[in-house]
């Protein structure tokens, strides 16, 4: 022990480095940061060189391409977005409402996790679903056509879209406006008892001002989300007369190769997402809305019998029309020929290469948002409690959520016609899926992701600013066991967003490069609407069980 | 590049006319503390203690002045380039690690360790009576125990310098004794340049020889602990130490 101590205690001071650069470049974890960023920037930039490069070639084609065809199709755009906010929003408002003032009943907590079941559903999954319901041949049809005393057409075209838009956004919005009726404190519900409050006064000095408060986030989200829907569009639009920008900037390039609409197209269609998006964030709407929704509250109220047959209708029929679709989608695809559809050559290779393509990406999407949550967090500790943010922290920061503002599309054309002029466009086409679905997943990954970050730095940043700790040691020893399990959640949740995605895919699949949702369109186009379902059946379990699972572990870090 | 330097008599530590702010607080610190004794740190709430602490350790730089250690200016250095442990009141365990890692990471950042660094980790934790708890995770340990772990990481870095910031504070009265004559005895051995920041002046009177009372950021008084204590000490500290023996 003494000859230890003297040993050890032989302790040096080192000498201080007197040209120390700079804190920030020495952080590598800023460096990382920066890295994604660039990759982020790369991306979205050579997008738009493209667009720029081929806009000044053909400058009158472009400025020719704002035709009244474009006009119309803008407007059909506002159109569908606005009357499918009104229709998911409205309806929510009042099932929310039922909902929250019956906590107790049997089957709420089934009927909640099933409206979060949509989330994580694949359009294209969802749009079969609708038609397997409500199409010309669906399970509705001879009904429909009995009331009708005429053929069912189908539901093609705008109605077509409002019911598609409406399955996935009225259960988002009923989730949105239960979180905010349950931050109405017991103590208002336990006052507005005493005072014997009946429903009508409750509404209104209660639940609407919760809801009113919430109502322009959510009526946000929901039309930013139906104005960039693009495969609900593509497979329920029909024709000319409903076709949406997204839509048609894809039917410029894969069908009529017009690369001057194209442009044109783009350029609408960017202007028109910044403008809602500026507005949206003038309302204070939060473009990623998430509900986490715990036990209800108990409530102290009587409420009378009219008022539970109506909530009870109320919650019945939303039931219907969310599990509907799901119910379809199921059913069809249990009658389809399964066995001989997993037999199938083409169906086999489509499945690698989603999951190929998937997993890349899930993959790129979680560097780069550990990366910007990194380098955020990294830069944020080294400013320390004096100065404002830099632009670089900022960019971390808010700026990584804004990639969502320019929709995939509009990447995937810009891209190209960029490299149309190089060489074949097709050739680098899975580099291309795998780099947009992967940026377009990175704002959700981030929500797994910092919370747990930056929660284990608040704990460890000093320690490990003293102990030296740092880079890959600090990743290794520190950082991984703690960021395993979110860092899973945000895998888990980006692969389903990239197995289910028909955005890049629809411009760059070809024969050679076909995903499953691609293929799935493909059986679609050639009227093969069995096996079409049949795959949606399969598309849809996996990409439900990846949320499930993804739910499962982010469930199991924050208890 | 190493100045050489026997632990034994401890580094001299000196902050020289160093300023920092936050928003709009200003600190200014020009003091010296005894090398190889322990120096108690004490004062109001908001009146430095901490940033003093965060100032010599590096987790602040200093907006002018220097930090000299030995002489030399460590104002720009990294935390891990200064000769200096420090011990906070809390979170000084990674949660995910036993207690022997915690420990090692003292000696080497990426866990490489060495037999012989093996055996001074387990003179460590025998040295803090840890001795049969190397495999406990943080969250298996009493509030003590977790406290001692990091002043047995403390024993293996083996710096001249060592920062204690309210470390016992939320620990009982006894169980704050036995800490407290752990870290003197630790400190007579190693005679590391100790300062000591507390709320209480019994640990004050217990441990420390010498006294820095600060006050709206900057140095209000110092001198022997013993001096400090008497009944003739200076007037800002017995103000401080009054008010709080009313409370």
């Amino acid at each position: 022990m003494a000859d230890r101590d003297k040993q050890v205690g032989a302790a040096a001071i080192p000498l201080p480095h007197q040209a120390a650069p700079p804190a920030a470049l020495r952080d590598k974890r800023v460096a990382a940061g920066i890295a994604a960023l660039v990759f982020v920037a790369v991306l979205i930039g050579g997008a738009f060189l493209g667009l720029v490069i081929e806009s000044a070639g053909d400058f009158s084609g472009a400025l020719a391409a704002f035709d009244s065809y474009l006009f119309r199709v803008v407007r059909f755009t506002l159109w569908q977005a606005l009357l499918s906010t009104f229709l998911s929003v409205l309806p929510a408002l009042f099932v929310a409402r039922a909902l929250s003032r019956h906590p107790g009943f049997f089957g709420r907590s089934f009927i909640l996790q099933l409206f979060a079941v949509p989330l994580a559903l694949p359009a294209i999954v969802a749009a079969l679903g609708v038609l397997a319901l409500y199409g010309r041949a669906g399970y509705f049809a001879e009904m429909l056509t009995k009331i009708g005393g005429q053929d069912w057409p189908g539901i093609y075209g705008l109605s077509g879209i409002l019911v598609a838009h409406v399955f996935f956004n009225l259960p988002l919005c009923v989730r949105l406006f239960l979180e905010a009726l349950q931050t109405v404190p017991a103590d208002q519900w336990r006052l507005a008892s005493q005072l014997g409050m009946s429903a009508r006064p409750a509404f209104r000095f209660i639940e609407w001002p919760a809801l009113r408060q919430a109502l322009p986030g959510v009526a946000g989200l929901v039309f930013m989300l139906c104005i960039t829907s693009f495969t609900i569009v593509l497979i329920l639009g029909g024709g000319p007369r409903a076709t949406t920008l997204e839509v048609a900037i894809y039917q410029a390039l894969r069908f009529d190769f017009d690369p001057a609409r194209a442009v044109a197209l783009t350029l609408l269609q960017i202007l028109l997402t910044f403008a809602v998006v500026a507005l949206l964030s003038r309302l204070g709407a939060n473009t990623t809305a998430e509900a986490s929704l715990s036990v209800a509250p108990r409530r102290y109220l009587s409420i009378g019998n009219g008022e539970v047959a109506l909530n009870v209708l109320l919650i019945l029929l939303a039931l219907l029309f969310v599990a509907g679709p799901m119910v379809a989608t199921i059913a069809a695809g249990l009658q389809s020929e399964l066995a001989r559809l997993a037999g199938e050559r083409a169906v086999h290779l489509a499945t690698t290469t989603s999951a190929a393509l998937a997993f890349l990406s899930a993959l790129l999407a979680t560097a780069l948002s550990l990366s910007l949550t990194m380098a955020r967090r990294g830069l944020a500790t080294q400013r320390g409690r004096n100065g404002g943010r830099s632009l670089l922290e900022y960019a971390t920061d808010t700026g990584a959520g804004f990639v969502l503002v320019v929709p995939p599309i509009v990447i995937g054309a810009g891209w190209f016609l960029l490299l149309r002029h190089i060489g074949s466009a097709f050739a680098i086409a899975p580099v291309m899926v795998v780099a947009v679905n992967a940026i377009m997943a990175m704002p959700f990954a981030l929500r797994a992701v910092r919370p747990a970050y930056d929660a284990a730095s608040e704990r460890h940043e000093r320690l490990c600013a003293q102990l030296g700790i740092t880079g890959w040691a600090r990743l290794k020893l520190i950082d991984w066991p703690v960021l395993r399990r979110p860092l899973a959640t945000a895998f888990a949740f980006a692969m389903a967003l990239s197995l289910g995605d028909l955005g890049v895919i629809a411009l760059f699949g070809s024969d050679s490069l076909q995903t499953l949702p691609y293929l799935l369109l493909a059986r679609m186009g050639s009227y093969r609407t069995a096996d079409a379902a049949g795959l949606a059946l399969f598309l849809g379990l996996v990409c439900f069980a990846l949320i499930l699972l993804a739910d499962r572990l982010g469930k199991e870090r924050s208890s | 590049m190493t100045a050489d330097m026997p632990a034994r008599q401890g580094a001299s530590l000196r902050l020289d006319k160093t300023t920092f702010s936050y928003g709009q607080t200003r600190l200014a610190f020009d003091a010296e503390f005894p090398a190889g004794e322990i120096t108690a740190v004490m004062g109001p709430s908001g009146s430095g203690k901490s940033t003093l602490l965060n100032l010599v350790a590096g987790f602040e730089i200093p907006l002018s002045g220097h930090v000299l250690i030995n002489g030399l200016d460590f104002s720009a250095a990294s935390p891990s380039e200064r000769p200096v442990s420090m011990v906070f009141q809390e979170n000084n365990l990674f949660a995910h690690l036993d207690v022997f890692r915690n420990v090692g990471l003292g000696i080497s950042p990426s866990l490489a360790l060495t037999a012989a660094d093996r055996m001074a980790i387990a003179d460590a934790l025998a040295r803090t009576g840890l001795t049969g708890k190397e495999k406990r995770l943080p969250r298996e340990l009493s509030g003590g125990e977790r406290q001692r772990v990091a002043l047995a990481r403390a024993l293996v870095r083996d710096r001249p310098v060592l920062l204690l910031d309210e470390p016992f504070a939320s620990l009982g009265p006894a169980l704050r004794e036995d800490m407290l004559d752990l870290v003197a005895a630790v400190q007579a051995e190693r005679k590391m340049t100790t300062l000591f920041v507390t709320h209480q002046p019994e640990d004050a009177r217990r441990v420390a020889a010498h006294v820095v009372f600060l006050e709206n950021g900057t140095v209000a008084a110092t001198g022997r602990a013993h001096d400090f204590f008497s009944a003739n000490g200076p007037a800002a500290f017995r103000r401080y130490a009054g008010a709080m023996n009313g409370e």
